[in-house]
């Protein structure tokens, strides 16, 4: 990698003691190590899924599963469609959390508020979007151990299916949920003005590094549930 | 705060310009992946469904990069916490290797020794349709949450018991 050199000008230099040699701050490279035991947590998720979907001679079409939206008319067939959005809508909230560790970096509160409260309120939009599916599949008969939908051939289905659904994009909101309220806090420690007195925005860096694994999360989940 | 330096400012706008590029990335990386999607829907030849997906996997991994390395900002770290970071990670290769092959494998055992399990793969079953607008109808009157539960479970349980 020889950007590092931005990061490190003398990379000898910091190891030889009264600095990070990581060049980082205590509670970022923890929050990395935290991020990475996470993923392996969630990689174990995702790879159990695929071992019992390599194990099984049928699965359901997920284009057969997720076909409605909100307000769509009985018996609409609009696959991808609703998952299309709120994929963007983390994109989108992701790209505000950038924005509002850049603003943080140059010690603008105004900026920082700004991308916070439109990162917060991706945030809502998502588990909105996340509650209205739960709900549209309950009623449809899916659930923990009830599998209302048929393999892609037409044959019976086991509940798999909905157990790892539910359970993994249940873990994931409630990822995004404890994303939403640490970034409602970071606002309110913003707008306390706990930041400028600190004289730094790091606790805004650990926040969005948080917020974006949750993002990277949902990029494998949206690709393994709905599009494979 | 006075950053008011050209260097600053110059700093600013290559950072901004960074943000703008991985935005544009992760959405046209993302459409790719929905038209292809798309195009899957109700296509026959598993050779070119196999490709597809090989695709979409890799822009997957490419958008997983991109977030990584710009918006967590990794790539500007220092090596050595970059890789106390990926080289733990490099374990999923394995991971997903082996279990992947270990569930092909399993299927494959049952689909030879197992005729019962076999057999499952075989029979079609009708979704009830007819019995699921009963049902719908029913579940309107039903005002608790619980009754609904139970009522569509048992409508459209099928027939064939799947077997696990």
């Amino acid at each position: 990698m020889s950007t590092t050199t931005t990061a490190s000008p003398n990379e000898a230099k910091l190891w030889e003691g009264g600095k990070s040699p990581f060049n980082s701050e205590y509670g970022k490279v923890m929050m990395w190590y935290f991020l990475m035991s996470d993923a392996f947590t969630f990689g174990a998720f995702l790879i159990s899924y695929g071992t019992v979907r390599f194990s099984t001679n049928g699965w359901p079409d997920s284009n057969e599963v997720f076909r409605s939206f909100p307000f769509a008319p009985e018996g609409v067939h609009a696959p991808l469609v609703f998952v299309s959005i709120m994929t963007f809508i983390l994109i989108i909230s992701s790209v505000t959390m950038v924005l509002a560790v850049h603003a943080g970096k140059n010690m603008d509160k105004q900026g920082v508020v700004r991308n916070m409260i439109l990162t917060i309120i991706g945030g809502i939009a998502f588990l909105s979007c996340q509650a209205w599916e739960w709900n549209h599949l309950f009623h449809e008969g899916a659930w923990w151990g009830a599998n209302p939908f048929l393999n892609a051939d037409g044959t019976a289905s086991t509940t798999n299916f909905t157990n790892f659904f539910f359970t993994i994009t249940g873990f994931h909101g409630f990822h995004v949920f404890s994303g939403v309220l640490i970034n409602i806090i970071m606002l309110i420690m913003t707008l306390m003005d706990k930041f400028e007195q600190r004289g730094h925005y790091l606790m805004i860096e650990k926040a969005g590094l948080y917020w974006h694994f949750v993002d990277l999360v949902w990029v494998f989940v949206f690709t393994i549930f709905y599009l494979l | 705060m006075s950053h008011s330096h050209s260097d600053q400012e110059a700093h600013n706008a290559e950072a901004m310009a960074e943000i703008k590029k991985v935005t544009i990335i992760l959405s046209v990386f993302t459409i790719v992946e929905l038209i292809l999607g798309f195009w899957m829907i109700g296509m026959t030849s598993a050779v070119l469904k196999l490709t597809i997906k090989g695709t979409i996997v890799i822009l997957m991994m490419a958008k997983a990069f991109y977030i990584v390395a710009y918006f967590m900002h990794l790539k500007h770290e220092v090596k050595n916490l970059i890789m106390t970071i990926v080289v733990p990670l490099l374990l999923f290769v394995w991971f997903i290797g082996a279990f992947l092959w270990d569930g092909s494998s399993f299927r494959n055992l049952r689909n030879n020794y197992n005729p019962y399990f076999k057999e499952q793969a075989t029979i079609k079953v009708e979704k009830k349709v007819e019995e699921r607008k009963a049902t719908d109808a029913k579940h309107e009157a039903a005002a608790t949450k619980h009754e609904t539960v139970e009522t569509t479970h048992e409508a459209t349980k099928p027939e064939v018991e799947p077997y696990y």
